[in-house]
């Protein structure tokens, strides 16, 4: 399984794998903001910790399809399916791949693009700290999204289109401890929730992404 | 005989037509397709059994 | 199980062939059973139904609102069921039906949200609110145009049916996880006023109850659709299954040829 997950991060940091797109596209998207809303530094304290949590959403999103397709291309994933490992503990350490590759950088530089957009200051925190609990549900179903549509040419757009609708509980949890949290409020209630999420998901979601992956795989 | 619907005459009546619009659409459509398959399978059927 | 028992339960209509037999034996019965629901319930609550001491006569919306919102909610839970039961019994009658449901959810959906969205213009000013209610039937609706899209995109049917059934199944579990998210995410700051008036009037989340007068043709109106919606999911799975044997004889042609 180390093994696995070593080879997962080597072919991520490697030129081409992707490593650090997530990041600039996160940039990118903040920079947008302003753009669009106008630079009134209140507005934009006050839209902060959603536009920040969409913005980290959307960037895990990107970097899904490249999760498994490029291991069923080559052949890799037929032969992992037969591995003494089991389907679902492969997927996860995928997931984890992806969470450590995409997740946890921006979990990292959200306190930067923070600056950006006026968080106010009880905000830093509570922003990295739901970032922290909510990207690896992120990572956990964007896998089952991937595993799903593994086999498709143009499957980047449909993954989108499935993995959304399963992201809005975690945002909508994450989102409200950002913004709690910047407001100085009590955030206890729905981080306990994004949490809970976030645990079930792990814990739970694998077996369906295997399931998917075998039938993919047939 | 229609009712006086007062000032929400627009909304009652474009409610009322926009979802009789979607269920007859609806309806019309599974006919339709219903239609031109079954008809294919007839088709495809004969000739099968005609060849084979 | 004999084979005989067997025959006598629901499970003989796994076989294509009775399912078509049979459906088309009760399918003149659902339809025009629909229809004549339909005509006398939406009829009696247009025209003879008085209006609603606050909401004037934009509560005549609830005939078509009510019974499309449930129908949207059990359609989902009919295709997890056939999902199921796909997936355990590997019976296709059961796999083509859920297909076939699909876009009779969608437009069940999207009228709930049409009729919600254009009976809280006049009471809310804007033509969208994010109403717990109705932003959960906006991702109920995302849900279905996911599972519809995944559907089309799988060449295979038994692989698409496979994967699809699995959505089906996360995408129950998200459904409920965001019912309560968004409960979360829209009560904690105004109370009260935007709870959606149709609750008041159906007495689902508030202590008033609907009176008979409207009560009545409701009811019916649920009935109609309900009808309608059979009526629909056996037509439909009819043609799904006719569109299969099509593929099979093709098929066969191919390797005979």
């Amino acid at each position: 399984m180390i093994a696995l997950l070593l080879r997962d991060l080597k072919l991520a940091m490697r030129a081409g794998g992707g490593f650090g797109l997530g990041l600039v596209f996160f940039l990118i998207v903040t920079t947008l903001v302003p753009f669009a809303v106008g630079p009134q530094s209140d507005l934009l304290a006050s839209i902060a910790p959603g536009v920040l949590w969409l913005g980290a959403l959307l960037a895990c999103l990107l970097s899904l399809d490249r999760l498994l397709a490029l291991d069923w291309e080559d052949g890799t994933l037929d032969l992992l399916a037969t591995a003494p490992l089991p389907l679902e503990a492969v997927v996860s350490v995928k997931a984890l791949a992806h969470w450590i590759t995409t997740g946890l950088p921006l979990v990292l530089a959200a306190p930067v693009f923070g600056v950006l957009l006026n968080l106010p200051g009880p905000g830093f925190f509570w922003l990295v700290a739901s970032l922290a609990v909510g990207t690896p549900a992120l990572s956990v179903v964007g896998t089952f999204g991937a595993a799903l549509t593994v086999g498709l040419k143009r499957g980047g757009l449909l993954l989108s289109l499935l993995v959304l609708p399963l992201y809005v509980p975690t945002l909508i949890f994450g989102a409200e401890v950002a913004r709690r949290g910047a407001q100085g409020m009590e955030t206890g209630t729905p981080l306990l929730m994004l949490g809970g999420i976030t645990l079930a998901t792990i814990a739970l979601l694998p077996f369906a992404s295997a399931a998917v992956l075998r039938v993919n795989l047939r | 005989m229609m009712p006086d619907l007062g000032k929400y005459a627009d909304a009652v009546l474009s409610s009322y037509a926009l979802s009789l619009l979607m269920l007859v659409l609806l309806v019309a459509l599974s006919l339709w397709r219903g239609r031109k398959v079954r008809a294919e399978m007839e088709k495809t059927e004969a000739r099968v059994s005609r060849n084979g | 199980m004999s084979i005989a028992a067997k025959a006598n339960t629901i499970w003989q209509y796994a076989n294509p062939k009775k399912f078509l037999a049979t459906s088309e034996r009760v399918l003149p019965f659902f339809w025009t059973s629909a229809a004549i629901c339909l005509v006398v319930g939406l009829v009696w609550g247009f025209f003879f139904t008085p209006d609603d001491f606050r909401q004037g006569s934009t509560v005549k919306i609830i005939y078509l609102h009510v019974p499309s919102a449930l129908m949207a909610i059990n359609c989902w839970l009919m295709m997890l069921v056939t999902s199921l039961v796909w997936l355990v019994r590997r019976h296709h009658v059961s796999a083509l039906a859920a297909r076939a449901a699909a876009p009779i959810g969608v437009v069940m959906t999207l009228i709930a949200l049409i009729t919600g969205a254009i009976w809280g213009q006049p009471m809310w000013g804007t033509w969208w609110a994010w109403d717990p209610r109705l932003t959960s039937f906006l991702i109920l609706f995302l849900f279905y145009l996911g599972y519809i899209a995944l559907w089309e995109a799988i060449e295979d049917p038994d692989t698409a049916a496979d994967l699809t059934s699995v959505l089906c199944l996360v995408g129950s579990v998200f459904a409920i996880l965001s019912r309560y998210a968004v409960n979360f995410w829209n009560q904690g700051l105004h109370q009260g006023a935007s709870v959606m008036r149709a609750g008041a009037v159906t007495g689902t989340d508030t202590t008033e109850k609907v009176s008979n007068v409207f009560f009545y043709p409701l009811f019916l109106c649920i009935i109609g659709f309900v009808l309608l919606f059979i009526a629909l999911v056996l037509y439909r799975t009819g043609t799904e299954i006719r569109a299969r044997r099509i593929r099979a004889l093709l098929a066969r042609e191919r390797a005979g040829a």
